[in-house]
């Protein structure tokens, strides 16, 4: 079970990620990226990943 | 002993007098501190129902046996920060009985074989250089296992959060650090950690004397023990009342002298909680559980009472203002949307919002939620939107621009710190 952790200090609000998985991703009206709660469905594991990869402040990560 | 409040001994010196029970006085009232096993105090405080008084309401056995399963030499932390604005019952427990505070304190040293402890205070404070003077003399007249020391804290509102608060005494920035890791397993300078409120390290010192029995022999089973807590607002006599858990609402008001109006609705929790409506007092307790059950919190025990001729709406636009300065910056969403939150509220309160901005307005209370390394901005959401439904006629009136029935003129209710106390750095 993979879910997804953001470091919310970390954090620029730069939206790569609710672009690249915007299934469990959105943003406020501020910029900032709101995640879905639960383990992330297996389909999406591989946009995840490359969310993840895509942050430019390393604030993403997958967690157990 | 049998049971005895933690205000105890104080009855025959009120608080025009003020002065701290010195150290033969405070034995005479509790006896001296007992020696105990290592592991008694925490299984005692377990079988006690001991909770923690800072807002948290976390078991105080179990965060002491978390403290004590950890690696490495063991630190002992007192919060005496007092960050809620309109509490006084930390500094009160340390002017008036200090001793109870340190006793606490070196009771859970000994029990978990902790080297370091602090008392960690306001750097600035309307009672700083009183506290200082009482601690100075406390501290003297002692004789210590480990020597407690006093730290004087940033005095900004997030820099008594937990983490904030360690991260300072650790050397950094007194600024909030995103759990897990606990400061139960990584605390003081990385070491296991066991940070609890003053009230809490009173009740301690309680403990150790009569045990869980003689502890549960006051308050209820799902609260046991008494509660301090800060009554300000419209009553006749504001200030910190010593309650048994499980006491209703009214009777809380009642200690404070009574309300000197009709009261509209009392704001339970400080400006961490929640507005509760007149109509739902009589159904409150002094039970941190049961509060949590209905969707709010006893916070750091604070009951502001909002008279009927005040306007709840331009209260907490006050407030909101104030908290949404205090953000540590960290954050987005909190950085960003409390001020933004914020200026919707002094719309909202200035009758210059639309039906279509205030149901925005109740969105952002929501998306607020679980955004931040801390509570904070969960903190301000969550009392705007028990402002939002408290006074739903209020909300209604303001977007019609009819004239607020509070009529406006009227002095503030709800408490806020001079920007001298209330400023400063984060070292």
């Amino acid at each position: 079970m993979v879910g997804l952790r953001l470091d919310p200090v970390a954090c620029d609000g730069r939206g790569l990620c609710a672009e690249l998985l915007p299934e469990r991703i959105r943003l406020d009206d501020w910029g900032f990226p709101i995640l879905a709660a639960g383990p992330i469905p297996r389909e999406l594991l591989d946009h995840a990943r490359r969310a993840v990869a895509a942050c430019p402040v390393l604030a993403l990560t997958l967690v157990d | 002993m049998t049971y005895r409040p933690l205000l105890a001994g104080l009855a025959d010196r009120p608080a025009e007098r003020g002065g701290a029970l010195g150290y033969p006085e405070h034995v005479a009232v509790w006896g001296r501190l007992p020696r105990r096993p290592a592991g008694w105090l925490r299984a005692e405080a377990a079988s006690a129902g001991l909770t923690g008084r800072g807002g948290a309401a976390f078991p105080t056995g179990r965060k002491m046996a978390a403290v004590a399963q950890v690696r490495g030499r063991p630190a002992v932390v007192a919060n005496g920060m007092e960050g809620e604005p309109a509490s006084r019952k930390d500094v009160t427990l340390l002017l008036r009985v200090p001793h109870l505070v340190l006793d606490g304190l070196q009771a859970a040293a000994a029990d978990l074989g902790a080297d370091t402890v602090v008392l960690a205070v306001k750097r600035r404070s309307p009672a700083a250089e009183a506290l200082d003077a009482v601690l100075r003399r406390a501290l003297a007249e002692r004789r210590d296992d480990v020597a407690i020391e006093v730290a004087w804290a940033p005095s900004r509102y997030v820099a008594s959060q937990e983490t904030a608060l360690l991260r300072w005494l650790s050397g950094g920035e007194a600024k909030p650090i995103l759990v897990p890791p606990h400061p139960a397993q990584r605390g003081l300078s990385g070491r296991p950690t066991l940070l609890s409120n003053v009230e809490t390290f009173a009740h301690l010192a309680h403990l150790a004397r009569v045990g869980a029995a003689g502890f549960r022999a006051v308050g209820s089973p799902e609260a046991p023990g008494t509660f301090l807590l800060t009554v300000a607002g419209a009553v006749h006599r504001p200030g910190v009342v010593e309650v048994a858990g499980g006491t209703g609402l009214p009777a809380v008001l009642a200690a404070a002298g009574g309300p000197t109006e009709r009261v509209q609705a009392v704001l339970v929790g400080g400006y961490f909680g929640r507005w509760l409506a007149a109509e739902e007092l009589d159904t409150v307790t002094v039970d941190p559980l049961a509060l949590r059950a209905r969707g709010a919190t006893l916070g750091a025990g604070v009951a502001i009472v909002l008279p009927a001729a005040s306007c709840g709406l331009a209260e907490t636009a006050r407030v909101v203002r104030w908290l949404a300065g205090q953000s540590a910056g960290q954050c987005g969403p909190c950085r960003v949307g409390l001020p933004a939150l914020s200026r919707e509220l002094d719309r909202l309160a200035a009758g210059t919002m639309d039906a279509e901005s205030a149901s925005r307005l109740d969105r952002w209370t929501h998306d607020l939620l679980q955004r931040g390394a801390c509570h904070h901005p969960d903190g301000t959401a969550l009392l705007v939107a028990s402002a939002l439904r408290v006074f739903g006629a209020d909300v209604d009136a303001h977007l019609r621009a009819r004239r607020c029935r509070a009529g406006g003129g009227r002095p503030a209710v709800l408490p806020l710190p001079a920007s001298f106390f209330g400023d400063g750095g984060w070292t």
